[in-house]
């Protein structure tokens, strides 16, 4: 069984979607994890109601408002086109962006729920004893929040791996630039090669049992944390 | 040389009012009902709340004024909370390395060998907290406030979440604390108890209000507050350690140029050192335990009576009972007696009365 030039190609993109979406989700959403698990503030739950969305809508209504928005005739797009980027819709920085919002609850919600116990009283504690603030995040925070990290960027990696209807509206089908592993599934599928749709489909399976494995492993290993 | 502080906040449901003066040595109660703001009045002075229109003056360092908050991390206090949340992911050495190595070389008073010994913490070292009993969590937790050198020691409630056993346990190691550190303390609770066993001087919160302060022992036997009413009221008396040995198994204490004779055992409850002649101790009298005579009776079991003088007398709540404050020396010691006995002794101020005492408890 040999993979195709094209397959090849398409396991590339997907592992470079993944990878590069599931770095930004990480960064960008700290903050916001880390603001909706200590503020106050009442408009936090329209914001965790926004962020929960993608879990609930079709991908392809996702994937249609975000061609409207980024294609050329789009807010986004046309603004983009006419400072000369140019626009979004059936680019790869499109499906990265796609891929960002249709994962975003699945980085979201671990952080907020690994910054709720990592918050509180423990920085008080280590603000007592003598920690600036830089320091309690990084000596209190980050280590007592890394199942949350671990949780998120799996979750993340690995939905962005079987992600198909968004990135189909938004990215299109080009082969080389936006055919992911599982569009290039479906054209096998569509092409009656049921081989080389298996071929591809196998990897995915085991590329993603593996990653949950090991991720599992290593949650047992990490000392399960709760404030004493 | 002082903690001076100005604290004013109004909220809903809720006030703090408090001008003060504390002294910067021995043991401060800030004492008060749950709700009365004694936890919020320690935040503010740890830095941990902020509050408008507020100042704070440790020694000579301005913590807060009108245009300056120093933030909590580089105040030289130790902050001991109710539940001693210890890092999780830390082992118990390293719990208390954290804010040691946050410190200069230099700035370290108190060496990490002598906080272990202090708090016989040697055990626990390799462990992780969810290792350990809440009461050794508690200990190491002290610990770890005291490695940071502090210039003031803040606990708040540090027993309150620990049930009989524990307190009982970590009593005797707030004592040597107490002794051994010259280190100004101030400590939050709402146990007479505890207050009795460790401070100095108190202050008593009510409504984000202070109602009274001073030292201990005034502050207990005034008769205008609360303490001197209930059927709990207590005298605190300074005595010192006179013979160890008396005979029967009894030790013999001096208290302003009389004695006291109690039982070798109650003489150091809980005590890490043992108690040598000339020590100070502090002894708890109930006022209930009193007995008041005119004539020294004989043939009776009582073994201490003490020769005092009635300085006044004032009605207690409960309208059959009388309380009578008794001139010992300099100090004051409350009796509670019926009304009935006080008019068939017609006891007056300024007359000479022995005081026959039931039941002695040495305190530290």
């Amino acid at each position: 069984m040999e993979l195709s030039h094209a397959d090849l190609i398409a396991l590339w993109i997907t592992l470079k979607l993944a990878l590069i979406s599931t770095l930004a989700l990480l960064i960008l959403c700290a903050p916001l994890a880390w603001w909706l698990a200590h503020t106050p503030c009442r408009a936090k739950v329209l914001v965790e109601a926004l962020v929960a969305l993608p879990l609930v809508l079709p991908p392809t209504v996702m994937g249609f408002y975000l061609l409207v928005l980024l294609g050329p005739r789009g807010v986004v797009g046309g603004f983009l086109e006419s400072v000369g980027i140019g626009h979004l819709a059936f680019s790869f920085t499109g499906l990265v962006i796609g891929s960002m919002l249709f994962s975003l609850p699945f980085v979201v919600q671990p952080l907020q729920n690994a910054f709720t116990i990592a918050g509180g009283r423990v920085l008080e504690v280590a603000a007592t004893l003598k920690a600036s603030p830089f320091d309690r995040f990084v000596s209190i925070v980050l280590p007592l929040s890394r199942r949350g990290f671990l949780t998120a960027a799996v979750l993340s990696f690995a939905h962005s791996l079987g992600e198909f209807g968004m990135i189909l509206m938004i990215g299109g089908n080009i082969p080389g630039r936006t055919q992911v592993a599982s569009i290039a599934i479906y054209n096998h599928v569509e092409a009656m090669d049921y081989s080389a749709a298996h071929q591809l489909s196998i990897i995915l399976v085991g590329a993603s049992f593996i990653l949950l494995l090991l991720v599992f492993a290593l949650n047992r290993r990490f000392k399960v944390v709760s404030v004493v | 040389m002082s903690l001076k502080m100005h604290f004013q906040v109004t909220r809903s449901a809720f006030q703090l009012q408090v001008s003060l003066t504390l002294p910067d040595q021995g043991v401060t109660a800030l004492f008060g009902r749950s709700g009365s703001g004694k936890t919020t009045l320690l935040r503010c002075i740890a830095g941990l709340e902020r509050l408008p229109d507020s100042s704070l003056t440790f020694q000579d360092q301005v913590w807060q004024s009108s245009d300056r908050f120093v933030p909590v991390h580089l105040r030289p206090i130790g902050y001991v909370f109710q539940e001693a949340s210890l890092f999780p992911h830390l082992t118990i050495e390293q719990n208390l390395h954290y804010g040691f190595k946050r410190i200069r070389a230099a700035d370290r008073r108190i060496g990490f060998d002598e906080v272990v010994e202090l708090l016989s913490l040697q055990d626990y070292l390799k462990r992780y907290p969810d290792q350990l009993s809440g009461g050794q969590r508690q200990r190491v937790s002290i610990g770890r406030a005291l490695l940071t050198s502090p210039k003031l020691l803040l606990m708040d409630e540090p027993m309150a979440s620990l049930d009989t056993t524990s307190k009982q346990e970590i009593l005797p190691y707030l004592e040597r604390l107490t002794e051994e550190l010259q280190l100004p303390i101030i400590y939050v609770s709402h146990s007479v108890e505890e207050v009795m066993r460790l401070a100095d001087h108190m202050v008593l919160l009510e409504q984000g209000v202070v109602r009274a302060q001073g030292e201990l022992q005034t502050v207990l036997t005034d008769h205008q507050l609360p303490f001197s009413h209930s059927e709990h009221a207590v005298s605190l008396l300074k005595a010192q350690v006179f013979e160890t040995d008396a005979g029967d198994g009894l030790a013999k204490l001096q208290l302003e140029q009389q004695h006291l004779l109690i039982s070798q055992t109650h003489l150091s409850p809980g005590r890490l050192s043992p108690i040598t002649k000339g020590d100070s101790v502090r002894v708890s009298i109930m006022a209930r335990d009193v007995v008041l005579a005119r004539q020294l009776p004989e043939s009776i079991s009582l073994l201490n009576t003490l020769d005092v003088r009635v300085i006044g007398l004032d009605p207690d709540t409960d309208k059959s009972q009388m309380r009578v404050r008794l001139q010992l020396g300099k100090q004051t010691l409350l009796a509670r007696i019926s009304k009935r006995s006080a008019e068939q002794l017609q006891l007056q101020p300024g007359q000479t009365v022995y005081a026959l005492i039931k039941g002695v408890a040495v305190n530290s």
